[in-house]
């Protein structure tokens, strides 16, 4: 890991991969206003203050951790299923059943509030973005991009590739908190017809 | 007691100091864009320095429905009261049913109005602060509109406060580079430093994007998405730089070439469109 600058109200933790940048966030989330990025942590405050900090801090041990698991119920019948199934070369079965047989990580949040990227599903799903945004994804849509999954928390302009959808509401500002998917969560989902 | 919005050429958002520390949730910290602005307006009504305002660009009226002091700071410009010019700085006493009107500002962007007893809508996550990026906070103000207001305590109001004057001429504001400088050409770097940007018009509160030179990039391919701040420079695939404001999303996949300083993030609140903006760097802290 190496600190990078952020202006004078922000230090960028610049790691190894993805699983340092967890850790790293795992100890830094109690004591400070920690955002996790793909494979860095931004800590909010004053970078001298910050530096001291994370001088007296060890990266915790993630996978040592009680990680709550979410189950997300899917129907699988979104309008890119075929595609992804053709540029994967699996069946649309096969793509169903290698998202649901691997448990997801929420490596990051962003885009919009609840909004998770997950990593760490089957290898065999990784896809482009569709050549052209729609203008309009459902709340609910459940979709790859790149090494990512994610669900769509509310409606949206949005270029992954769409492959079904879920009635679990990702946002709620009635619930305490109001996302589903919060960084280091596991996520499992679960085919429903 | 509220203030009813009877007429709006523009925007006009309430802000407060936003949603800080939620980022973990996929939410930004929005907030008022000129703080300054703002804690001189609460100063000025005798309210706490984050009570709730209205943050407008353009030209609004506003009728009370109760007498009420009010206050406006920010961008110079317009202000009446039923028709008689008033100034901005100083604290304005609204008798019920009086129209207070903004004209769009003559230098700058943002205008910010305090009522004393602050804006009184309904928070979201702890903040009244509408963020245009995720639709948080209240819908932003329409014709018809009632804001409400707050109780107002027994405090003294300030008479009259040095708003602080807008310079005509470029926007200067200090730079941090990094955290990703060193995806950039050294070239990139000095002209990052040495050129006078031109405010775009599709600037916002989520980014202030700025017209000029390309910026070469040293190292091709795609940024892993990482946390920004308010003042993040981010660089674009066409190579031109966005200035993130308090509307920024959380991750950004674009790579910051600098920081602006926190406290010179308010004077983007005021970068109209054909204005110039030049970067002055600052040793990283």
């Amino acid at each position: 890991m190496r600190l990078r600058p952020s202006g004078d109200r922000a230090v960028l933790l610049d790691c190894d991969d993805a699983a340092e940048a967890r850790a790293w966030f795992a100890a830094l989330q109690e004591q400070t206003d920690a955002t996790l990025g793909a494979r860095t942590v931004l800590v909010r405050g004053v970078p001298a203050e910050i530096r001291r900090i994370i001088g007296g801090t060890t990266p915790g041990e993630v996978a040592g951790q009680a990680r709550s698991e979410v189950v997300v119920p899917v129907t699988y019948d979104g309008p890119d299923l075929a595609e992804v199934a053709r540029l994967t070369g699996l069946t649309p079965d096969q793509v169903v059943q290698a998202h649901t047989g691997t448990p997801w990580t929420v490596a990051f949040t962003g885009f919009a509030p609840g909004f998770a990227y997950l990593t760490g599903g089957d290898p065999r799903l990784q896809v482009p973005r569709r050549d052209t945004p729609r203008a309009r994804v459902p709340v609910g849509a459940v979709a790859l991009a790149g090494p990512y999954s994610g669900v769509y928390p509310r409606e949206s302009p949005g270029g992954w590739q769409l492959l079904g959808r879920t009635d679990v509401p990702l946002w709620d500002l009635d619930r305490d908190p109001p996302a589903l998917l919060l960084p280091g969560a596991q996520v499992r989902f679960e085919a429903v017809p | 007691m509220s203030l009813r919005v009877t007429a709006l050429a523009g925007s006009a958002l309430v802000q407060d100091r936003g949603r800080p520390g939620r980022t973990g949730l996929g939410v930004t910290p929005s907030g008022t864009f000129d703080r300054n602005a703002a804690r001189q307006a609460n100063l000025l009504v005798g309210n706490p320095e984050d009570a709730a305002v209205l943050e407008v660009v353009g030209s609004v009226t506003l009728h009370a429905t109760h007498a009420a002091a009010v206050a406006v700071t920010g961008a110079p410009g317009p202000i009446d009261v039923d028709g008689v010019p008033r100034d901005t700085g100083q604290v304005l006493h609204l008798a019920e049913g009086a129209g207070l009107t903004l004209g769009p500002a003559t230098i700058g962007v943002r205008r910010v109005v305090a009522v004393a007893g602050g804006l009184t809508p309904d928070p979201v996550l702890g903040s009244r602060a509408t963020d245009v990026l995720s639709g948080l906070g209240p819908p932003p103000a329409a014709i018809g509109t009632l804001l409400p207001v707050g109780l107002t305590g027994d405090r003294t109001l300030t008479t009259r406060i040095e708003t602080g004057v807008l310079g005509v001429g470029d926007l200067t504001v200090r730079i941090v580079l990094g955290p990703r400088d060193d995806w950039f050409t050294a070239a990139a770097i000095g002209t990052l430093l040495g050129t006078g940007w031109t405010v775009s018009p599709r600037s916002d509160r989520i980014g202030v994007r700025l017209d000029g030179p390309v910026l070469e990039r040293a190292v091709t391919g795609e940024l892993e998405s990482e946390p920004v701040v308010r003042g993040s420079v981010q660089v674009t695939s066409a190579g031109l730089p966005v200035v993130l404001g308090p509307d920024h999303p959380v991750t950004g996949g674009y790579p910051v070439i600098g920081v602006v300083l926190d406290a010179d993030t308010d004077l983007l609140a005021h970068a109209a469109p054909g204005r110039v903006v030049r970067f002055r760097r600052h040793p990283a802290p």
